[in-house]
This record gives C-alpha cells, sequence and structure tokens, in this order.
C-alpha cells in the first residue's frame, strides 16, 4: 500500500511542479477556444432549444481537457522515464502491476480533473450553466478522465520514442476528441456522419457528460453510461495484462 | 541458503544470444566479482537478476525468492546500482530517496537515509535538484538509491566507471562496511585492481558463458603465479622455452614473459638462455596480477577445465 501511495504521490507531484505547463496552459487553451467559436457561432447555431451556443460549449471543452489532460498525463511521464532511463527505480521495488497501474492512472485522473474544473471556473464567468443531472456529470468525468489516463498508459508503454507517443495523439486521440461533438450535436450531421460518430468512444463520454449539464443529450445517458463502462473494463484488463507481461518495460 | 543462486540462465536477444546457460551460486556474505570483456553478458544478467529482463531458460533464486514468481520477495532482498547514470531531474536528492524508499514499503525512513547520505558525503546536497549535480554526485544518489531499503544483497553494475579517486574510496569504504555486517556484495567492474582487493571469489564471463569460477587467490595462483620478464639484447628465445610464454602468439620479439612454477625455475632458465648464446638486457621477476589471469582466461580455450 505504501508503495502505491508513494507512486500516486510522485506521479502527482511530477506535474504538479510544473502546474504551469501541465494545468494552467491547458486552462488557458479552453478559454481561448471558448472565446473564438463561442463568439463566431453564437448567432447562427442552437443545438438544443433554449440553450446558447455558448452554454452548449462548455460541458464539451471541460470534459475535452479532462480527456486530453488525463491522456498527456499518464503517457508523458512515462515515455520520458523510459527515454531518460530512471524507469528502473519504479521496475526495481516490489511494486505490483495493480500498483503502478491504479497510481498511473489515479494521477491522471487528478491532472483531468485539475484542468477540467479549472475550464469550468474560468468559463463560466462568461455564460451560465445549468446541473440538471451532477451525478451524471461526475459519474463521466469520473470515467472520462480514467479512460484517457489508461490510454495514456497503454501508450506509454507501447511507445520507445517521442514521435511514436506524438503519433498516437495526433493521429488518434486528437481527432477522436474533436470529433466526438465538442463543437457540435451530432444530430446536426448528415446521417453517415452520424453512424460514424457513434463509433467515436469518447462521443459517448461528451453526450453523457453534457447531458448531467442540460438534462439533454443526442442519446440516452444511461447507454452512454454502459458503452463508457465496459470501454473502461476492456482498457484496464488490457493495461493490466500489459504490466503484468512487462510488455516493452521488462526485456 | 545462498544469497544468489543463478540455475541454466539462456537470454537470446535477436540474433544474440548473450547467455548460454549461465549457473552460479553466491552465498550469503560473500563478496563476489562479475568480471568479463564488454558484451560479455555480465549486464543482462544483472537485468535477469534485478527483473528487468526476464530470462528465456533457467531462473535465479534471490535468497530462496525466485525473481519471477515469487518478486515483491526477491526484489526487497535486493539492490542494484544501476550501470547507466539514471536520475529524475524533477526532485531533489532527498525526495528520491524519500520515494525511493516508499516504492520498497517503507515510510518514516529518514534516520537511515541520513546515515547512506552521510557515508557517501551526500548530506551538503540533499535539497540540491538531481538536475544540478555533477556526474560523480549523481552516481552517489544512484547508490544510496539502492540502499534505501538496507538490502541484504547489493549489486553493483560497474559503480566506478568515470568515477574520480575519491568517490572510489568513499563508495569502497561504506561497501566494504555493509560487507563486513553480512550484506552479500555483488560486484561487476572493468578495474581489475579493484575486484582483485575487494572480491572473495570472481566469476569471469565470455561470450555469455561462465569460463572461471573460483576464489580470486586461487585463480591467480592457477593461472598466473610467477613471472619471468625478460629482455633480450643477443639471441633468440630457445625453443625449448618457448611453452612458457605467457602469451604463445610472440615468441619471437626481444621481451618475453615465461610462467614459473617457483623461484627455483629462474637458474635452469637462465642457463638454458646463456647456452644458446643470449645476452639480456633486462630481468624482472613479478607476481602476476588479475590481469594477466583476465588476458590468459579470455584469450584460452573456451571453457577452463575443471572449474565450474
Amino acid at each position: 500500500m505504501i508503495g502505491f501511495q508513494t507512486l500516486l504521490y510522485k506521479e502527482i507531484l511530477r506535474f504538479w511542479k510544473v502546474a504551469l505547463q501541465t494545468v494552467m496552459a491547458p486552462v488557458m487553451t479552453a478559454l481561448l477556444y471558448l472565446l473564438i467559436f463561442g463568439h463566431a457561432f453564437q448567432s447562427r447555431v442552437e443545438v438544443y432549444p433554449g440553450v446558447a451556443y455558448t452554454s452548449f460549449l462548455i460541458p464539451g471543452l471541460v470534459m475535452m481537457s479532462v480527456l486530453q489532460n488525463a491522456f498527456s498525463n499518464s503517457s508523458s511521464s512515462l515515455i520520458q522515464s523510459k527515454i531518460t532511463g530512471n524507469l528502473v527505480f519504479m521496475l526495481l521495488p516490489p511494486l505490483s502491476h495493480w500498483e503502478i497501474f491504479s497510481a498511473y492512472t489515479l494521477a491522471s485522473m487528478v491532472r483531468g480533473l485539475m484542468v477540467g474544473f479549472g475550464v469550468f471556473i474560468v468559463t463560466i464567468w462568461f455564460v451560465p450553466v445549468s446541473f440538471a443531472a451532477p451525478l451524471y456529470i461526475i459519474a463521466f468525468a469520473i470515467l472520462g478522465s480514467a479512460i484517457l489516463g489508461v490510454l495514456g498508459l497503454i501508450a506509454g508503454i507501447w511507445a520507445e520514442k517521442f514521435d511514436q507517443l506524438a503519433a498516437f495523439q495526433s493521429f488518434l486521440i486528437m481527432p477522436l476528441t474533436f470529433l466526438s461533438g465538442v463543437f457540435y450535436s451530432t444530430h446536426a450531421l448528415p446521417p453517415l456522419w452520424r453512424e460514424v460518430s457513434r463509433l467515436n468512444p469518447f462521443f459517448y463520454m461528451i453526450d453523457g457528460f453534457r447531458y448531467g449539464f442540460f438534462g439533454a443529450s443526442d442519446i440516452d445517458p444511461l447507454k452512454s453510461l454502459a458503452i463508457v463502462t465496459s470501454f473502461a473494463v476492456v482498457l484496464t484488463i488490457l493495461a493490466i495484462r500489459l504490466l503484468a507481461n512487462g510488455y516493452k518495460l521488462r526485456h | 541458503m545462498p544469497a544468489i543462486e543463478i540455475r541454466h540462465v539462456q537470454k537470446r536477444y535477436k540474433d544474440v544470444h548473450a547467455l548460454k546457460g549461465v549457473s552460479l551460486t553466491i552465498e550469503e556474505g560473500e563478496f563476489f566479482g562479475l568480471l568479463g570483456p564488454n558484451g560479455a553478458g555480465k549486464t543482462t544478467l544483472i537485468s535477469i537478476l534485478a527483473g528487468l529482463a526476464r530470462a528465456d531458460q533457467g531462473s535465479i533464486a534471490v535468497r530462496g525468492h525466485d525473481v519471477v514468481t515469487d518478486f515483491r520477495a526477491a526484489r526487497r532482498s535486493l539492490g542494484v546500482v544501476p550501470q547507466e547514470l539514471v536520475f529524475d531531474p524533477v526532485f531533489t536528492v532527498r525526495e528520491s530517496l524519500r520515494i525511493q524508499s516508499g516504492y520498497f514499503g517503507l515510510n518514516r525512513n529518514d534516520d537511515w537515509i541520513d546515515e547512506v547520505m552521510a557515508n557517501l558525503d551526500l548530506t551538503e546536497k540533499a535539497d540540491a535538484n538531481m538536475r544540478a549535480l555533477s556526474g560523480g554526485m549523481k552516481r552517489r544518489v544512484l547508490v544510496a538509491q539502492a540502499l534505501v531499503h538496507r538490502p541484504p544483497v547489493i549489486v553493483l553494475d560497474e559503480p566506478t566507471a568515470g568515477v574520480d579517486v575519491e568517490l572510489r574510496q568513499t563508495l569502497w569504504k561504506f561497501i566494504s562496511r555493509l560487507n563486513r555486517q553480512g550484506h552479500t556484495i555483488v560486484l561487476t567492474t572493468h578495474y581489475l585492481e579493484e575486484a582483485e582487493s575487494l572480491c572473495d571469489r570472481l566469476a569471469m564471463l565470455r561470450r555469455g558463458e561462465v569460463v572461471a569460477l573460483d576464489r580470486t587467490s586461487a585463480l591467480l595462483q592457477r593461472f598466473a603465479g610467477l613471472q619471468l620478464v625478460l629482455r633480450l639484447s643477443n639471441g633468440v628465445l630457445p625453443a625449448g622455452l618457448r611453452s612458457l610464454a605467457a602469451d604463445p602468439n610472440n615468441v619471437n620479439g626481444q621481451q618475453h614473459s615465461l610462467r614459473l612454477n617457483s623461484y627455483d625455475d629462474v637458474e635452469p632458465i637462465l642457463a638454458q638462455c646463456r647456452a644458446e648464446g643470449c645476452t639480456f638486457d633486462e630481468l624482472d621477476i613479478r607476481k602476476a596480477d588479475l590481469e594477466d589471469v583476465f588476458v590468459q582466461i579470455m584469450n584460452g580455450p573456451e571453457v577452463i577445465e575443471g572449474l565450474a
């Protein structure tokens, strides 16, 4: 237990010591999105009846920040340790794969949720937001950050170089987050693209999260919750197996 | 129960057969040296011992705990100083040591951390960031990190490569003290005089195989003993003496090293040389050191009989 606690503490301290880059900067980016997209589309788009576009945008931006930063945390921590070689400090002690898994995932969740909360705090001054179903907000925020934390862990285990990780981020994580309905409702898409969007697991995270604010969503939030939970379980099993086998960590 | 028991360990990396069935037993309390040229498989063996790599075949146990199936107990018994100079640039020296203690399940370990730092002359740097330390200081922290959990078995993989004299002396003083207190020490090094003066017993690895394994004193005696070094000003080495040459490939030059069984061999050899018309520029009798043994073994036949 102390081993897990220490690894969690180390992972949190690692990003907290450079919070300007790991927490403040993503909040700033989300604020820019809100100002620019909000201003550009404010008068043209009405997604749900009675919900202003900027209000619609905020939960999506919060969730996007949660997801991207949860992913960044575990993946960049692991790849840096691999490249600099200090991963041995974690591989030599008697830490179990469950301890490693939980510490990396939880630290990623802390960073993701911290950034998400920061985005929420700075954007809420611009537009009023309601809380139709707060439990959904909490559930999707926790699950979404956990999933991306685990995904970052898997990417970090797999990648051997920074550019491989960057490719993972640019060609998978970024498109999936941007195409998940952060900036639009999938109902506004042509039928084909609406169906394609349903294949994107990130869509369910954002849609369910947004339901928690407006009580309205593209699909039933319970269904989203079930899909997101299964996704979390599958990724957890995969990550645990990789860690237990020492895949790319213990040669 | 042996400190380390290595049984038939094999490891292959793509086209390199790094370890070809290594078996070794290191007893509790030994100061053991693992020698061999670069690429002999020392670091691979240590990586498997430490759980950083997995053996293709065979097994290793640390104090009876298998390093794969009972890895928690095995790793608790083991402190490893890695060869690469690695560090986490985010933390200070004390933070690094506290975190490393935590990984081993130790919470309030500051008394021991202070003692280790004092012994390695690190106390002044306790609150310095790792990034700001010199190479030698970083090496000391690596040693300290390996010792935070007071491991009964300590493995040092070339700890003195590129390290100044002062640190070497500090390090060996501390490590020797730990050895006297009962810790088992396993050392790989390129500095053979270090191995000669510190290690009770030695294994030499060559291309993934153990080619020599014995007490240091026995190896020195068996392989080198005394040597008569002579420089001829006239004549060539008599044919009858060529079989005594330490380096059989070089019997035509002026300088020769001949193996002696005892000092009594000197006079007959000199007499034989004179009988063939040789005169001497220089004569010297020296006791061979580990370097001669090393060179002989590394250039010798595949596996030395009667060992292992």
